[in-house]
């Protein structure tokens, strides 16, 4: 037997209760052309991160890809083989499943340099937000100057120093690190003046005095509770990011200094292709470059609609 | 005025030397000079001794005092994989990206100051959209694939304009060489500037839209309509007049990352520019061309900024006086 009580209060909102009544839910829905970019860019992660399971065939397994097999046109088109869709590139490889297999290395390559790029800028933000003084204009120097130059020159800089450095590993194995160390080191620095920006305003306010008077330590008031405080900002500049990191990766890739033929990225399969264009063999470089294109245009359309959202002087 | 000229000066000091302590590092550190330049069977005192006319047993700020030394003389040492003083090679290719720049950038200002003018002006009309759309596409489509498609369109299917290199080109006086005087020379400049433009020029024209918007809305343009001015004078003389201002601003300040960007475009088009060279150098990771091409690219962009802000102090008095103040 149990005892109830008199009136129970009323329990808060769940979580999922709390989306359906928010403005950000109301405001996706009003938006078509923000559902389309939604649902394109779910279909896109999807099919990236579970091509192992839905690609017809593992484009990297030497036992199934055939030399003989070498640019094939779509199935549509004459000569095509209906075994391979979208046809095959100059090794013989299936053209989709490469293409799924590509943008996930692209989208892995991409989530990582934006996180270590997130990490990075938001750690020494709020350093230089909360601490002030040299440490602050020491850190803030370094972002002015790095904002003079454009990311990708700065991506590419440290992409050939970093392989300087690893100079005798085997380029396949570092090829991932190297670019993800490169687009974290490229675009920190928006993080980094956002964070500081907030921090900066939170610093004085009572709770971070309160706690500092209880006597925490400072690295636990900045991360328990200026932190919270501060990362909202931060979601928006992460999408619009992972846009930008996805270009870089393929601009490098394309350039020949990001991941090699052995497993490429989009960037690398728009650079075999590049080589084929001369020879009427369009496809292996158009269907790629258009996956690269829709990724990119549907993120921004929907980092332009959560900035749109998130921002309360356009509610 | 005079302290502000200073300080700025200093400023941009401290910044060339934090790019040459980064040059100099790469250059002493990640890639052993000795060792690039010795075999495996060189005897170890021959090595020694390259070691010691070279001036690398000494401490380690002598070695940056003289790197600073030969860079102000545009001495940037041998490179790893020609064998040749890198400034030459960059010297040689030189004018192939600074003409690739001065195209691309006409090319963005003659038509992006247009087509921003347009789209503020008739903001509902059709063709106004699908300007707003195709900037949009400009400026999430990475540089290279527009390259590909203009290759494909106007090189493979078409085949009215080449896709590689500078066409014919004249010499002019001891080391300039210009492609300007010969008709494959124009040809060949077409596709890469639109490629390396577009991306400024949806920039400059969203600029000049905002901007136009922003002017139109203001009392004197009211008051110019409310004299009865003509519609053209007051979108021209008065509107637009206005909105330069910024625009030329911003497009001073892209001049630089314009250069950068060119890597891309000379490598899609396999234009005999700084880029390629400087690209080349990144996948062979030759450092003494790297370092050198990032002195060059950050004076340049210093220089421009330094430009950029004295002219504006020149210019607006209002920053003048902010800057008296301090």
């Amino acid at each position: 037997m149990s005892v109830q009580p008199a009136s129970t209060p009323k329990p808060p909102p769940s979580l999922w209760a709390r989306i359906l009544d928010s403005d950000i839910l109301a405001s996706f829905l009003r938006s078509k052309v923000t559902m389309v970019a939604a649902v394109i860019v779910l279909v896109l992660f999807i099919g990236a991160f579970f091509s192992p399971w839905i690609a017809p065939t593992n484009p990297f397994d030497p036992a199934t890809v055939f030399l003989s097999d070498a640019n094939i046109p779509p199935a549509w088109q004459q000569g095509g083989d209906p075994k391979f869709i979208l046809g095959t590139d100059d090794q013989g490889r299936d053209l989709y499943s490469a293409i799924l297999y590509g943008l996930r290395v692209s989208l892995i390559v991409g989530l990582l340099g934006v996180a270590l790029a997130a990490t990075i800028g938001i750690t020494l933000g709020l350093l230089a937000g909360y601490l002030g003084g040299r440490v602050d204009s020491l850190i803030m120097r370094i972002a002015d100057v790095q904002l003079t130059f454009p990311a990708i020159l700065i991506a590419l800089l440290i992409d050939g120093i970093v392989r300087g450095i690893f100079k005798h590993a085997n380029r396949e194995d570092t090829a991932l690190y190297v670019l993800v160390i490169s687009i974290g080191l490229s675009f920190w620095v928006q993080y980094a003046r956002t964070i500081r920006g907030s921090t900066l305003v939170e610093r004085n306010k009572d709770y971070v005095q309160a706690a500092r008077l209880v006597g925490l330590p400072a690295p636990l008031i900045m991360l328990r509770h200026v932190l919270p405080n501060v990362i909202g900002p931060v979601l928006v500049i992460l999408t619009i990011n992972l846009a930008l990191a996805v270009i870089t990766e393929a601009t490098l890739s394309f350039l020949g200094v990001g991941l090699p033929p052995t497993q490429p990225s989009l960037g690398t399969l728009i650079s075999i292709g590049n080589r084929y264009l001369f020879s009427g063999d369009w496809w292996i470089v158009t269907f790629p470059g258009v996956t690269l294109a829709v990724l990119v245009l549907a993120v921004n359309l929907l980092g332009d609609w959560l900035r749109d959202a998130l921002n309360p002087r356009l509610r | 005025m005079l302290a502000f000229v200073l300080r700025r000066l200093f400023q941009s000091l401290i910044v060339m030397l934090a790019v040459a302590l980064i040059a100099f590092t790469m250059f002493r550190f990640v890639g052993d000079p000795v060792n690039q330049m010795v075999g495996v069977d060189t005897p170890q005192e021959q090595v020694a001794q390259l070691r010691q006319t070279l001036g690398l047993d000494e401490p380690v700020i002598v070695q940056f005092a003289r790197y600073i030394y030969n860079a102000a003389r545009l001495e940037f040492g041998v490179s790893y994989q020609f064998r040749l003083p890198v400034i030459s090679l960059l010297g040689e290719r030189a004018p192939a990206t600074l003409e690739l720049a001065f195209m691309s950038a006409l090319f963005s200002l003659l038509v992006g100051i247009p087509m921003g003018v347009y789209t503020a002006l008739r903001r509902d009309s059709w063709l106004a959209k699908i300007f707003q759309t195709v900037s949009l596409v400009g400026i999430s489509l990475p540089t290279f694939l527009i390259g590909i498609l203009l290759i494909y369109l106007f090189s493979v299917t078409l085949g009215w304009l080449p896709s590689f290199g500078r066409g014919e080109v004249v010499k002019l006086g001891s080391w300039w060489t210009t492609g300007f005087l010969t008709g494959s020379g124009w040809k060949a400049l077409i596709l890469p500037s639109i490629t390396l433009g577009l991306f400024q020029m949806t920039l400059i024209m969203r600029l000049v839209r905002a901007e136009m918007l922003e002017v139109l809305r203001t009392d004197y343009i009211k008051f110019a309509r409310a004299r009865g001015l003509r519609t053209r004078a007051i979108h021209f003389g008065h509107a637009l007049k206005n909105t330069l201002v910024p625009v030329i601003t911003i497009a001073g300040l892209q001049l630089g990352s314009i250069i950068a960007f060119a890597i891309i475009t000379e490598t899609v088009f396999q234009w005999p520019g700084m880029g390629l060279l400087f690209l080349k150098a990144v996948q062979q990771v030759d450092i003494p061309i790297m370092a050198a091409y990032l002195m060059l690219i950050s004076f340049l962009f210093v220089s421009i900024n330094l430009i950029v802000d004295l002219l504006y102090a020149l210019v607006d008095p209002r920053l003048r006086a902010t800057i008296g103040a301090h």
